[in-house]
This record gives structure tokens, sequence and C-alpha cells, in this order.
């Protein structure tokens, strides 16, 4: 079975994210001063062939842990779509 | 005489200065492409600056799969000297022979300036020919140069004397440059546990010609001069 996999990288929180401070601050000056705690990452999607959500996600942990986020300064969450 | 590998990736630069830098100071220096399996007899090992893969990713992150990096990775193993450069140190770091990671300056901006530094660690291949303790002014050159670690593996670093180059803080009113990305603290350069992995954010290749401040021409004539030893290198232990 084919599975959509949404993937989303953030960086670690308490790690200082200065793409986040500056989309803040431009937010601000746009007229959006209640945005507040801004923070940047990086979506990835990818379809991943396994027999199960529970294989999919297994599989797409490990791409994580060994490729698209860095596990010293990036948190990621995992979602699994059925049918790709 | 010393032979020196350039590593080139797709994105390298300042290779073609590291490669006359290492001539000049009287190295066999040669590159050797990304796609290339062995380092064919080098001595030593350079990784360039650059946007090896245009940063894909992460800087350094596509780089470390690179054929190349399995062979880079077995001289480390073995004690081989492998000095990184700029995007050379973050690939370093992607691939593990280095802890922690680069980050986007803290400014955001890209910081293209010559940084004072200090040489804290002369016990590499690359910094013997430093008195410990000395300043030097470096250019630097980079958008995600903000060394980020653990708090455990930044007391292991401080710890174990692996700090090779600092920036000189900002609260020393001297008339030297500050941390020009907000690194943690002030880290420029460090060096493996045993010292022969070594990777910094400052260009020393670009500071090499006598005619131009060559504060960065010791990491090459130290270079010519390292001698491999046995006794303490890893390829002993096995």
């Amino acid at each position: 079975m084919s599975f959509r996999v949404h993937v989303r990288v953030m960086p670690r929180a308490g790690l200082l994210d200065p793409q986040g401070q500056a989309v803040e601050h431009a937010l601000s000056a746009l007229g959006f001063p209640e945005a507040g705690e801004v923070r940047v990452g990086r979506a990835i999607e990818l379809d991943v062939q396994a027999a199960s959500p529970t294989e999919a996600e297994a599989r797409a942990r490990q791409m994580c842990d060994k490729l698209l986020a860095n596990p010293v300064t990036e948190d990621y969450l995992v979602e699994v779509e059925e049918g790709g | 005489m010393i032979n020196l590998a350039v590593v080139r990736f797709p994105g390298s630069n300042s290779d073609f200065d590291a490669l006359r830098s290492a001539e000049r100071a009287g190295m066999n220096a040669y590159f050797v492409w990304h796609r290339d399996p062995d380092l064919r007899g080098a001595d030593m090992v350079i990784l360039p600056g650059g946007f090896s893969y245009g940063d894909y990713l992460r800087a350094g992150a596509i780089a470390r799969f690179s054929p190349v990096m399995q062979a880079v990775q077995r001289h480390a193993a073995a004690g081989g000297p492998v000095l990184g450069i700029c995007n050379g140190f973050q690939i370093l770091c992607e691939s593990h022979l280095l802890p922690g990671a680069l980050m986007r300056n803290a400014g955001l901006s890209f910081v293209s300036k010559p940084v004072d530094l200090v040489v804290e660690c002369t016990d590499t291949p690359f910094t013997a020919r430093y008195a410990e303790g000395a300043r030097i002014r470096l250019p630097v050159a980079h958008g995600e140069g903000r060394f980020a670690a653990s708090e455990e593996t930044l007391r292991m670093l401080e710890a174990e004397g692996r700090v090779v180059l600092r920036y000189v803080p900002e609260s020393e009113r001297s008339p030297l440059q500050p941390n020009p990305n907000g690194s943690a603290h002030h880290i420029a350069g460090i060096s493996n546990a045993a010292g022969n992995v070594v990777g910094l954010m400052p260009h020393p290749e670009r500071a090499g010609d006598p005619a131009t401040p060559d504060d960065g021409a010791a990491f090459f004539t130290s270079m010519a001069a390292w001698q491999p030893q046995p006794s303490t290198s890893k390829a002993s232990s096995r």
C-alpha cells in the first residue's frame, strides 16, 4: 500500500530561531501585532510504500533520524495519510 | 612530503585557495572529486568551503552521502587528519565526525568580514605552529555558522580542551571583532576527541598569501610539518 507521509521539522524549542523572530517583526510592522512566538520550520511530504500505516510511520521516523531532521537542533512530527 | 587531498563538491569554493596555500607551504596538494571512491593515498584531507549541493535541506546534509565521504570517514577513523573549513565544518558535523551543528546566524545576515580569534588548542595537526592563546585575524563568509550543541556536549568540549578557535568576545572591549554569528561559547572551531578532525568557520586559506595579512598560513605550515604518531593515533588501537 502507498501512504502519503507528512513530516514537519521544527527548530527545537529553546534554541534561538532568528528566522521566526524576523518574521514576527515583519508581521508586527505589517499591522499584525497580535502575532507572537513565531517559529519557522520545514514541511516535507512523501509517498511511502508499506504494509501498514504503522510501518510507514516507523520508516518515516527512521528517515527523519537519518536525514530529514538534524537531531542536534530540530524536532519532527510525522503524520501518515492513507492512500497516496 | 605531505600528500593533501582537497575534496571538491558541486558548489565548493575556496578550493583553489586551499590548494595554493598548501603548495606554498610545501605540500603535494591535489583535488579529489566528490564521486571519487578513494583519496589516492592522501596523508591529510581538506573539505573546503562553499555551498555543496546548494545547501539543500541543511548545509552539508547531502554532501555527507558522497562516495568520497566514505573514504574520508575511513581516513578519519584511522587517525588521519581532516580539516573542514566553513561548509566543510558543516559537512563534518552532519557526518557525525564532529559533534554539534551549525545553524542560521543569529543576525540572519550572511556575514563576510575579518574576525579576530584566539587559538586555544595547538595540539592538532593544523594548529601546531601557533602559540597557544595566539590572537589571529581571519576572514569569515557564512550564513549558517552559529555553532550549537547540547549543554552536555559543550561542557565536554570545554573540559577536554577541544575548542580550537574562539571568537574574541565583545566584552573584552578590545578593537577586535566580536562573535559574528551568535555561536555557543563563542566557538569558531572544534576538534574531535582524538584531535585529528578539526572544523572551523573562518577561512585560513584566504589569509595565507604573504602579500596579504597571512595569519592563516600557519595552518598550512603546521600541516606540512605534521608527522603521524602511531602511538597516539587511533590506527594503532586495532
